[in-house]
């Protein structure tokens, strides 16, 4: 999964040339679909709009806004099949972000990996 | 930069690399050749320093080879004339030359790497090279046969498309349908190679399905509006999303009954299912209705809770529009699940009887289940027998014999 990580930096960056961001973001999930590793992506909404569920006490406290600080935050993300960790890698590199913003590469466990005998 | 992100980049670009150097220079032959050249001049390259863009690089640096292999054939004079304007441009080093993601000419090149005109393990080689961006060792690697194996496939596969004048574009619309056929069933050929293995000491070579499935989704994105493309990627995800089931931790097979549901890959059966209703929409094909069988087993809770019934009715559907031995022998297993081992026993012996499936260790196999169903004990352990005998896994040959002791010894 590649993950957006946006900073106040990025963001204001994204929000100055929102149209350019939109078209490049549909040019990289079409590469992704038909370099046939495209599962899945989403972009979020504005961290502000969302609300936090903290378990931490005995019942769920719900908190309007942000998840902790405002630095750095899930914006968005990228699910891929490839064949390689250097293989998502190569793609992160491509993701259409603006000046500032940070991409995260994590692998989605496979719990349900073939067991392999001959290792 | 080191081998492995050499590798990666490749993966991503080979395709479209090959196919705009196919087409810039009218030879896909020397098109393939220019490009394996600069994935070499990467590698040794790349270390030293790594290029800001490393896809414009491999573009550029494949180009400027296959230029200077026209320029060294002198049975290409006409065509380097042509050229020889162009590499006044070139000749400063340009790393931002457009790879030409044309979509059609991904496809074309899919269309080529599976044409008629090359044998069924040429077509599967040149897939996996220049479609999907495999090395030589990594092809003799998942189909387990030498390298200098696959590097002969290789180029004779390249000659022969050479000698028989294959142009690189879409096949006309009155041929397209049949030859998108042909691609498909190479698709199908590398999946089931990696979900049956025919030999070797494995069951499941999961990086071969895998392999599959990526070109199928890349054939699906090409080709939004073919049913059967939308139903080879189903049958492939749904049939993919049992694997993690279907050998124990020693590597044994499990047989459909005895996996455990719980390890099926929940994601794959739901991508499977979307892609057999987009698969739907127009009636389905041999592709789509395997899916849809596989489907209704992705869907069961148990083996007693599935819907034998109308897996029967999808196998004598698929019986009607691609009637094989195979189908019929699915068929005989299905109808034994829904209306008792003795139905099932007349389809599979009539089957025998037409011998339309010599040699294969499915029919034993499935005679032995049902006469060891139908309490012939000596005659199931015999057919056992007999199907371990002429089975080339050997994890499933191990099974099979299991199976046959646990029924006792001969006529007892």
């Amino acid at each position: 999964m590649l993950i957006m990580r946006g900073t106040d930096e990025s963001n204001a960056a994204m929000m100055a040339d929102i149209d350019e961001m939109i078209a490049r973001s549909r040019q990289f999930i079409e590469d992704l679909f038909k370099a046939g590793v495209y599962v899945a992506a989403e972009g979020l909404d504005d961290p502000g709009k969302g609300v936090v569920v903290d378990f931490s006490g005995e019942a769920p406290v719900v908190t309007d806004g942000p998840y902790g600080e405002t630095k750095e935050l899930f914006g968005g993300f990228f699910l891929l099949d490839v064949a390689s960790k250097q293989e998502a890698v190569e793609w992160a590199k491509r993701v259409p972000a603006p000046r500032g913003a940070k991409v995260e590469v994590r692998r989605v466990p496979e719990g349900d990996e073939v067991p392999q005998v001959d290792k | 930069m080191g081998t492995a992100e050499v590798e990666a980049v490749w993966r991503i670009e080979s395709a479209r690399i090959v196919a705009a150097l196919t087409r810039f220079t009218g030879d896909f032959g020397l098109a393939e050749d220019a490009a394996q050249e600069a994935v070499a001049d990467a590698l040794v390259a790349w270390p030293l320093a790594s290029p800001a863009n490393p896809a414009g690089w491999l573009m550029a640096t494949a180009r400027r080879r296959a230029i200077d292999a026209i320029r060294r054939r002198a049975a290409l004079r006409d065509r380097y004339a042509l050229l020889a304007a162009d590499t006044a441009v070139d000749s400063t080093f340009d790393e931002d030359v457009d790879p030409d993601p044309i979509v059609d000419d991904v496809l074309a090149l899919m269309f080529v790497s599976c044409h008629p005109v090359l044998s069924p393990e040429a077509r599967v080689a040149l897939t996996l090279r220049v479609v999907a961006g495999l090395s030589s060792e990594e092809i003799a690697r998942a189909f387990l046969v030498p390298v200098p194996t696959v590097q002969a496939r290789i180029t004779r596969a390249k000659k022969t498309i050479a000698a028989a004048g294959v142009p690189f574009e879409l096949p006309p619309v009155g041929e397209r349908r049949e030859r998108l056929g042909g691609v498909l069933s190479v698709i199908y050929v590398i999946f089931t190679e990696g979900s049956t293995a025919t030999s070797g000491d494995r069951l499941l070579r999961p990086d071969v399905a895998y392999e599959a499935i990526r070109l199928a989704r890349t054939l699906a994105a090409l080709q939004p509006d073919e049913p059967e493309v939308h139903g080879l990627l189903a049958l492939c995800e749904l049939t993919a999303s049992r694997f993690p089931a279907r050998t124990s931790p020693d590597g044994a097979p499990i047989l459909l009954a005895d996996q455990d549901r719980r390890r099926w890959d929940f994601s794959a059966i739901r991508r499977g299912l979307a892609a057999l209703a987009r698969a739907s929409t127009r009636g389905l094909g041999p592709y789509g209705l395997q899916a849809a069988i596989a489907a209704v087993h992705a869907s069961a809770p148990s083996v007693e809770a599935t819907d034998w019934d109308r897996i029967v009715v999808l196998y004598e559907a698929l019986d009607r529009i691609a009637p094989s031995p195979v189908v019929e022998l699915n068929r005989a297993v299905a109808v034994a699940m829904a209306s008792g081992p003795a139905q099932a026993l007349a389809i599979v012996d009539a089957l025998i009887a037409s011998n339309r499936l010599p040699g294969s260790h499915l029919v034993p196999t499935v005679r032995g289940e049902l006469l060891a169903r139908l309490g012939r004990r000596a005659e199931a352990r015999a057919e056992l027998e007999l199907a371990a005998r002429l089975c080339a896994n050997q994890r499933e040959r191990s099974v099979l014999l299991r199976k046959a002791a646990s029924l006792g010894v001969p006529n007892d």
